[in-house]
């Protein structure tokens, strides 16, 4: 219990420092980039807006830093982020409101299935020492561990975009002849479209599964228990699952909370490559047409959606291993 | 990019569930078991080390190949990469060996000097990443108390903030300024978590006989973390060097694709960015980001293998089997 309350209390610490960092970026920036912002916008949103624009950065404000900080806080708390000035006049939840599940669905199934998948063939190849998956694969994930996620999109949509005619590769459906439904049609294009970013995503991060999951395979493989429990004559599959894997796995969930940041910088650039209609590509195009409102939010919704992963992570570490919960 | 896949984080001999956001494991630290003696003669075990691991040579030959060809590119590749001298999006030739880019560049050219761009961040950045990470560590480790707990939050804080957002946000203030903003800026953000294993390895240090001498014999604490404490890490250091000269590699050259670093440097992120605005592999033209990519690749390979090895020799568990051996742990 008092371990939950301590990372309760952490996730809490760490959401403030991403607000202040939030806060103190432009203000701290070199050439004021708020104030180069609101020139470009001047005249095409309203005086509203730019006011509000205004206090929010800092600018043409006689406001002492302090009081802007709290009114800053309190609009990010009551989830008021602004509008945003690419898609003026709509305001920054609503435009994040439609690429937020875009990226859930396609990071959340790609990052599940990479875990699943990497760690069962950690299992296997720490369980099978020496065989024929274990020398090929840390090699292998070695290499692709330094291959970029955007490169490996790139490679995909070349062999099965543009060479083979496979499978589609700009966006998240047929913009052109599809509206979005839910038709049988609209919903398998939708598939069709999502397979090579998730095979780009997969790829590039089922190695670290694999490898982690091996490597604490291997070190729990030489633990007393599993020993006793070859002595007792018990069957291999059972050893592999139930003795050494299920111990194996914890430091594993931990890495899978603690990947989720690298994770979703994969997502971003993929996202970035097949002109995904996600979170990753929007924070991108905000970047490049400056719509700072939006890519602050953006920035916090990612940064909200990595430690809400690693604290359902601790929570859970702490409900399966009594170890966690005395040591705290 | 991926996450810290080097064995670095999954040795963990201590095998113990870490507690959460402790990627090492308390206690052991995973790379080389600290042996006192000194930065010389542990930089000449890790040269025979390297000699006598596999993926160990492979890395260090591929990683010497691109600084040699950092330092002199002239020599194997003439044209000027910048002009735009020849006729665009020429194929592959003799005089263009990867043919020429869609404003007229020379693409070898452009390949071979933006080695340099690259090889400069990786070891700038991870030599500063380190730096950073090597002060923070040991010292919340060493002084303990009230310092070892305000560092280790300031780690554990940077740990958790997903990184390239927040590098995206941070280059897009600073309005992509070129390399040396990206170097301070991966620098400033990405040194957490090495800082975190090199703790963990201090603090096994700490109450180690030598260290005790010092203290008795009434050194400082500055002389003691820079003199006794450092020297005995040097394994650990070089293999954090690695993982952040991978990072620096991945981050930057990730920035420079997406357009934050300066459109004007020659460099393989750059080349890519470039390629993407043309739509290069939809015109016909896939050299153009295939192989700056497989460079970049290629380049972080150097140092995963590296780093990699570096943990099986400091933790012999990983090595691979002979095969009658693993018969026998059967």
């Amino acid at each position: 219990m008092r371990y939950a309350v301590r990372r309760l209390g952490f996730f809490v610490f760490t959401l403030w420092v991403a607000l202040t960092i939030n806060f103190m970026l432009p203000r701290l920036m070199p050439g004021n980039p708020a104030l180069a912002m609101l020139s470009k916008y001047h005249g095409q949103v309203g005086p509203g807006t730019l006011k509000a624009l205004e206090i929010l950065y800092g600018i043409n404000t006689s406001k002492p830093l302090p009081e802007q900080y709290v009114t800053y806080l309190h609009q990010m708390l009551t989830g008021n982020f602004g509008t945003s000035l690419e898609f003026y006049p709509s305001t920054v939840s609503s435009v994040i409101g439609s690429a937020v599940w875009w990226t859930v669905g396609l990071v959340g199934i790609a990052t599940i299935v990479a875990f699943v998948v990497g760690t069962w063939l950690g299992i296997i190849a720490g369980w099978r020492r020496g065989g024929r998956l274990d020398s090929a694969l840390p090699p292998v994930f070695v290499v692709t561990s330094a291959i970029p996620y955007f490169w490996m999109a790139m490679v995909l949509v070349l062999i099965f975009g543009i060479t083979l005619h496979w499978l589609p590769y700009i966006g998240g459906y047929d913009v052109a002849g599809d509206t979005p439904a839910f038709s049988p049609t609209f919903l398998s294009d939708v598939l069709r479209h999502a397979i090579l970013p998730a095979a780009a995503l997969l790829i590039t991060t089922v190695g670290t599964w694999i490898l982690t999951m091996r490597n604490t395979m291997i070190t729990t493989l030489a633990e007393d228990y599993v020993r006793m429990a070859r002595a007792k004559g018990l069957p291999g599959r059972r050893i592999m699952l139930d003795y050494a894997a299920r111990n194996a796995i914890l430091p594993n969930l931990t890495g899978f909370a603690m990947s989720m940041g690298f994770v979703v910088s994969g997502a971003i650039l993929i996202e970035y490559v097949f002109n995904y209609p996600g979170v990753g590509y929007m924070l991108l195009q905000a970047v490049q047409s400056e719509d700072f409102p939006l890519m602050q939010a953006l920035f916090l919704l990612i940064t909200v959606a990595v430690l809400v992963a690693i604290l359902i992570a601790d929570v859970a570490t702490a409900l399966l291993d009594p170890r966690t919960r005395t040591a705290a | 990019m991926s996450m810290p896949i080097s064995g670095i984080t999954t040795g963990q001999p201590d095998a113990g569930p870490a507690p959460a956001l402790d990627p090492v494991g308390p206690g052991v630290p995973a790379a080389t078991a600290a042996v006192p003696g000194g930065a010389a003669s542990a930089l000449r075990r890790m040269t025979t080390a390297i000699r006598r691991n596999r993926k160990a040579t492979i890395g260090a030959v591929l990683l010497l190949l691109f600084v040699l060809v950092a330092i002199f590119p002239w020599v194997i590749a003439n044209d000027n990469p910048n002009a735009d001298a020849f006729k665009p999006r020429l194929g592959v030739s003799t005089a263009h060996l990867l043919g020429t880019t869609a404003y007229g560049q020379d693409m070898w050219a452009q390949l071979v000097w933006g080695t340099r761009n690259v090889i400069i961040i990786a070891f700038t950045a991870g030599l500063a990443t380190t730096f950073i990470a090597v002060m923070v560590g040991v010292a919340a480790a060493y002084l303990g108390g009230v310092w070892d707990g305000a560092l280790g939050v300031l780690t554990d804080v940077l740990l958790v903030i997903p990184l390239f957002p927040l590098l995206i946000v941070i280059a897009a203030y600073a309005n992509g300024g070129g390399t040396l903003v990206l170097i301070l800026v991966i620098t400033v953000t990405s040194w957490s978590y090495t800082a975190r294993q090199l703790r963990s390895q201090a603090l096994s240090l700490r109450r180690r006989d030598f260290l005790e001498a010092a203290r008795v014999r009434g050194e400082r604490p500055l002389y003691i973390i820079v003199v006794e404490v450092i020297p005995t890490m040097t394994s650990l250091i070089v293999a954090c060097f690695l993982t952040n000269a991978l990072y620096a590699v991945l981050f930057a050259s990730s920035l420079q694709f997406i357009g934050l670093g300066d459109p004007n440097t020659v460099s393989w992120g750059t080349m890519l960015y470039w390629a993407q605005n043309n739509a290069a592999l939809q015109t016909g033209q896939p050299l153009w980001a295939i192989a700056p990519g497989a460079c970049i690749a290629a380049l972080g390979a150097a140092f995963a293998l590296l780093n990699y090895a570096f943990d099986e020799i400091g933790n012999p568990a990983l090595r691979p089997l002979r095969r009658n051996r693993a018969k026998r742990a059967r």
